[in-house]
């Protein structure tokens, strides 16, 4: 672990109109060290990255790189001076071949003319150095994920870079590939190079990071050296309150339902996307899937709703085997799905909270018959108060709403259609941490109420917390599943952990 | 990132529909204010056979192809997509109906049957190409563009096929209590539209398919069907169109009739209001603008400028609604406000 | 090799067609004289699409080429005929316009971030408008007014090989001159190599130092170029200006660029495909002519080819097109 400052911030602020999204935060990096920053979802690590990279410039404080005070204005001029970034969506292009990706922009020439030959030799010896073997003359897309973001780092390294900003580069990488990658880290550390890891995965936090920095609300909480951080102080730093607070039981008075599976699915898979996989939902029942992300836990959900199709297997609701060849089929079978990604997935983002949520429902009943103004507006009325949605009234655009009260206008939509079978994926990812106690809250009381859940989450404490029973993943297949008093984060962690599965 | 112009303007425009039309209203006013002060007998209306004439008159019974274009153009943008080849299916239509009652002697009622149906074939293929094909809008309606007026000249054999019905002359030439039939015939497939698309929920889902069409899809939206419906009525809106012109000349010219017509219609639906990336749509507001368009094409003629320079106008009047649509130029319009103020 | 799939479809076509030809119109058909007729015929075109390819690798579209390659020949026969101006400067200045026109629709597309679709319509009508206000009427270039106009319009290059006789136009000259500096400037230029990390990705290629701006600016305004030079070069075939001339070719060049190999979508596409994509269009003109039909069936057959290339792109990028759209 170094101690000699390679980029020290101090003081840093960053105002966007009615946020304060930096508000004096100090970060430092020494040379070769890895640095993890962390913080929850509107802590401001973005906001401090994008100051970093030049992609947004600080409306105050002082950046030293080296001891030499930096001004980037762009992403290019940071990497001039010696920041280059890793993002989460690998950001190279598929279509070239990986020579070109990893020297776009910055050829050698001779004459104005692209000299090929160094060009492919340079760049097979970059690679080599970081121990990555791969043809330099085919397409990058041809390659895997984590291959692409080893030539993304590659890239980075080769350009001189003296700090290397990981964003999230471990979301869509399975173990191995996450070992693989935490090896390149180490080595690079080792060359001297200073290195910011951005992750939700706390694991991979004390797997490779030295020293841990928490930003909370665009504040900076503390720098701790990561050994002597515990895992729970860590999380209280993240969360800034108790976790007792967010303590409620489970509703204790689930009751016995075991009756007759309402949806039983055998042996679903689809190539490429998830192995046969099993899993029954009943009625009153809250199933958990847990697994790391790329586990394979958005594409059963995607299996079950019809969006994709298996290529085996069958699924059977109340013992009739039923075919889902969209999410028409699925929804006329009484299932509703809230998918992860809100922004992309979910809202209509231009329409009005009423008109997003009688959508599905009017979707399900075509669209010659239109509901009256009156019962849509009854409607949205009703789920505006049920939900505690925040907003004057239902004709305001969801795009002006926030992350939370968006995600209670899609539950809105699909309770709306009164569902048997509520699917959600990622719900209270990426809002705060009121409305995901009440999303979880919702979550116990519809389950009561009657109704099948499947609870998708990549925050275990959480799914062990709403779920009945959990069934785990990994590496696309499941290899657990845990139920009653077995549904404990330990008993998760030990079956994602395990070796062969069950 | 949401700025307080946003805000403040969520917070005007709670009754939607009505402030977006406000621009376009004004603008028709200040074109037909400019002629009443500016044209001499602009707005006299007289009486003559049982007919009414006058400029105003004209403005309307001129204004009824591009109208007509746009109402169909303002469902397909509001998809998200585009539909180039409205006025290669005007000439297709046309020539069709000109072919069966001219050259064939079919009724007019028969033939106009057959050519409106001709026109719903081209949505259909549009439609199966965008919607079933996932193939850009542009570059599908682009084979039907050029294609079509092939197709049209084969159905005339390349000549200008002439059509003396009297049915057929109805179409521009007759009157309902004074008022052009044609003018009519615009109203009505605006209410049938309109209808269509408000007092069901195919408006609703037009918008939500253009706006998020994944999310649609997610919601249980025939996405794909929602855009058929959009690309059949504009191919038969520009059949209608077609036919328009068609009995107008007297004759199909498939190499001319509604040639650039897809530019007034895009122009008109963007000035009545409705985004290029699609979403919320304005029936009423696209009728606003093609009367825009029309009433500043009947004031250059009068004005005795050049007729070819229109098309610069056009062009121009274009550039700058759709700049003033873009998200790029709001913000930027925005932070110089800001400037200005601070 | 998915990449190159679309480039032997069309090596294939051309192949097929060739082989077609010549069996049903005899051997003349594939006569050196008549093959290099049908470059000669496809020229100014020719050159057209070469700038689209380099529109079409970025992901855009130029729709203004036909109006700006009519307002060419209008300018140069206005200026030559009318003005008395030596073709030497009358030339240039058309260049020049055209250049400009594509410069500044880029700008538009570059700064507002509009739809490439609708600036370009925008500067087609724009274009057509002015070529209009310029002349109604086509002008004619005879050799009187302007000996070295025609002078200029005779040049050509006649070959032989063993008992064949080839003749290359000037225009075909510069047409085939115009391929290779565009294929050398797409693989061996950084600019080259820009255009195609813009099609290939935007903003990636934006982060990794690529200046999207600039470089989107100069390929409209090197495609606005290009359909300048196909005028001139329509002038020379043509010994007229035009107000009509371009009327529509914005699709043959489309179909040009799209049937040589490049993927509307962007970012894969070979320049030399678009030589072959022109021949193909030849070829299929020149069958329509031998089978006596009328030429709007070349319409139509290059709008079935067209399709069926479009057809095949999306299987072939069917999957990873999907996925870009879900990471939306």
């Amino acid at each position: 672990m170094g101690e000699k400052p390679l980029l020290e911030m101090r003081g840093i602020r960053k105002v966007y109109p009615g946020v304060r999204a930096l508000d004096g935060v100090d970060f430092l990096v020494r040379v070769g060290e890895v640095h993890a920053l962390l913080g929850e979802n509107g802590a401001g690590k973005s906001t401090l990255i994008k100051v970093m990279t030049g992609a947004t410039r600080r409306d105050g404080g002082e950046i030293l790189l080296a001891g030499k005070e930096i001004w980037p204005g762009s992403t290019k001029e940071a990497q001039e001076a010696g920041i280059s970034t890793v993002y989460q969506e690998i950001n190279l292009v598929p279509t070239l071949s990986v020579a070109e990706n990893l020297f776009l922009g910055r050829e050698p020439r001779r004459l104005g003319m692209i000299r090929w030959g160094q060009v492919k030799k340079r760049a097979r010896a970059a690679l080599e150095r970081l121990n990555i073997k791969i043809d330099v003359n085919r397409d990058l897309g041809e390659y895997s994920i984590a291959i692409q973001q080893m030539v993304a780092i590659a890239r980075a390294v080769d350009i001189k870079a003296k700090l290397l900003i990981l964003d999230e580069p471990t979301s869509s990488l399975d173990a191995g590939e996450v070992e693989q990658l935490f090896g390149l880290m180490r080595k690079l550390k080792g060359e001297g190079l200073g290195i910011v890891f951005v992750t939700h995965f706390l694991d991979q936090v004390y797997a490779v990071s030295d020293r841990i920095t928490v930003l909370r609300n665009g504040k900076l909480v503390g720098e701790y050296e990561t050994a002597k951080l515990g895992r729970m102080d860590l999380v209280g730093k993240m969360m800034g309150r108790e976790l007792a607070e967010l303590e409620y039981g489970k509703s204790e008075a689930r009751v016995e339902k075991k009756g007759q599976a309402l949806v039983v699915a055998r042996g679903i898979a689809k190539r490429g996307s998830i192995e046969p996989i099993a899993l029954e939902l009943s009625a009153g029942e809250v199933v958990g899937l847990a697994g790391l992300l790329g586990s394979g836990r958005t594409e059963v959900a995607k299996l079950l709703f019809g969006i994709d199709r298996a290529d085996r297997g069958e699924v059977r609701v109340e013992g009739k085997a039923v075919k889902l060849r969209g999410p028409r089929e699925a929804i006329r079978l009484g299932f509703a799905f809230v998918p992860e990604d809100r922004k992309t997935q979910s809202i209509i983002p231009e329409l009005t909270i009423r008109e997003n949520i009688i959508l599905a429902m009017q979707a399900s009943r075509g669209w010659v018959r239109a509901y009256s103004r009156a019962t849509q507006e009854k409607l949205a009325e009703k789920y505006i108060a049920a939900l505690q949605i925040a907003t004057p009234d239902g004709e305001q655009a969801v795009k002006n709403l926030s992350g939370g009260n968006q995600q209670k206008v899609i539950l809105a939509r699909w309770l709306a259609s009164q569902p048997r079978v509520l699917i959600l994926d990622e719900p209270t990812r990426g809002i705060d941490v009121g409305a995901k106690a009440e999303i979880q809250k919702l979550v116990l009381s519809l389950c009561s109420e009657g109704m099948a859940i499947l609870f998708i989450s990549s925050e275990l404490e959480e799914v062990v917390r709403v779920s009945d029973r959990v069934a785990v993943l990994r590496d696309r297949r499941k290899v657990g599943e845990l139920s009653g008093a077995d549904v404990t984060e330990q008993a998760v962690m030990r079956t994602i952990a395990s070796e062969g599965g069950a | 990132m949401t700025t307080m112009a946003e805000e403040r303007a969520a917070r005007y425009s709670k009754r939607r529909g009505v402030p977006r039309l406000v621009w376009p209203l004004a603008a028709l006013g200040v074109i037909l204010l400019f002629n009443f002060f500016f044209t001499p007998e602009f707005f006299r209306v007289t009486m003559r056979d049982g007919r009414l004439f006058g400029n105003v008159i004209d403005i309307l019974r001129n204004g009824v192809p591009v109208t007509l274009v746009s109402i169909g153009m303002t469902l397909v943008i509001a998809t998200g997509g585009v539909d180039l080849s409205v006025g290669a299916v005007m000439a297709l239509a046309g020539t069709l109906a000109a072919v069966l009652i001219g050259l064939h002697h079919w009724g007019a009622a028969a033939g106009i049957s057959a050519a409106l149906g001709l026109a719903l074939v081209c949505g259909v293929w549009n439609g199966f190409l965008v919607a079933y094909l996932g193939i850009q809008p542009i570059v599908a309606t682009l084979v039907l563009m050029v294609s079509g007026r092939g197709i049209a000249q084969l159905l005339s054999g390349g000549q200008i096929v002439d059509v003396i019905n009297p049915g057929f002359d109805y179409l521009t030439k007759g009157a309902i209590l004074g008022m052009p039939f044609a003018v009519y015939l615009m109203a009505a497939c605006f209410i049938v539209v309109a209808v269509m698309t408000r007092k069901t929920a195919l408006g609703l889902f037009i918008e939500s398919v253009g706006n998020n069409p994944l999310a649609s899809r997610y919601a249980g939206i025939n996405e794909r069907g929602v855009k058929m419906v959009a690309y059949i009525v504009a191919g038969v809106c520009s059949g209608l169109a077609g036919m328009h012109v068609a009995s107008e000349i007297q004759a199909a010219d498939a190499n001319n009739a509604g040639l650039y017509l897809e530019l007034d219609a895009i122009l008109a639906v963007l000035i009545g209001g409705t985004s290029l990336s699609g979403g919320r749509f304005s029936l009423i507001g696209s009728v606003v603008g093609a009367m825009i368009i029309q009433t500043t094409r009947t004031m250059i003629l009068n004005k005795g400028i050049a007729v070819e320079s229109t098309m610069i106008v056009k062009a121009v009047i274009i550039l700058v609604i759709a700049i003033f649509q873009a998200e790029k130029f709001r913000t930027l319009l925005g932070r110089m406000l800001k400037r200005g103020r601070a | 090799m998915k990449k190159l799939a679309p480039m032997i479809a069309t090596v294939v076509v051309c192949a097929i067609l060739l082989g077609a030809c010549g069996w049903r119109y005899g051997h003349d058909f594939l006569s050196l004289y008549n093959l290099t007729n049908l470059l000669n015929d496809g020229a100014y075109l020719g050159v057209i699409a070469v700038g689209s390819t380099f529109v079409i690798l970025t992901g855009g579209i130029d729709l203004s080429v036909g109006s700006i390659m009519g307002l060419t020949t209008i300018i140069v026969a206005t200026l030559v005929t009318k003005h008395g101006m030596h073709p030497a400067l009358a030339i240039p200045i058309a260049l020049g316009i055209g250049a400009v026109i594509g410069f500044v629709m880029g700008c538009v597309i570059q700064f507002f971030e509009l739809a490439p679709f609708l600036v370009t319509l925008g500067g087609l009508f724009f274009a057509r408008g002015l070529t209009f206000l310029i002349s109604v009427e086509g002008i004619e270039i005879s050799s009187k007014v302007s000996p070295a106009y025609g002078k200029l319009s005779e040049m050509g290059y006649e070959f032989h090989i063993g008992q064949q006789t080839g003749y290359l136009s000037g225009s075909t000259i510069v047409f085939l001159a115009v391929v290779v500096i565009g294929t050398v400037v797409a693989y061996w230029t950084r600019f080259g190599r820009n255009v195609y990390a813009i099609g290939g990705g935007e903003s990636s290629a934006s982060l990794m130092g690529v200046p999207v701006g600039r470089v989107k600016i100069m390929v409209y305004t090197l495609s606005g170029f290009c359909a300048a030079l196909g005028g001139v070069l329509n002038t020379m075939y043509k010994l007229s200006g035009d107000p009509n001339a371009g009327t529509g070719l914005e699709l043959d060049a489309i179909s040009a660029v799209v049937i040589g190999g490049t993927l509307l979508t962007g970012g894969v596409g070979y320049v030399p495909g678009t030589l072959l994509g022109v021949l193909i269009l030849g070829i299929i003109q020149s069958a329509i002519t031998y089978e006596n039909l009328i030429s709007w069936w070349a319409r139509i057959a290059i709008g079935v080819l067209l399709f069926v290339f479009i057809l095949l792109q999306k299987v072939l990028t069917g999957t990873t097109g999907l996925r870009r759209q879900l990471q939306k």
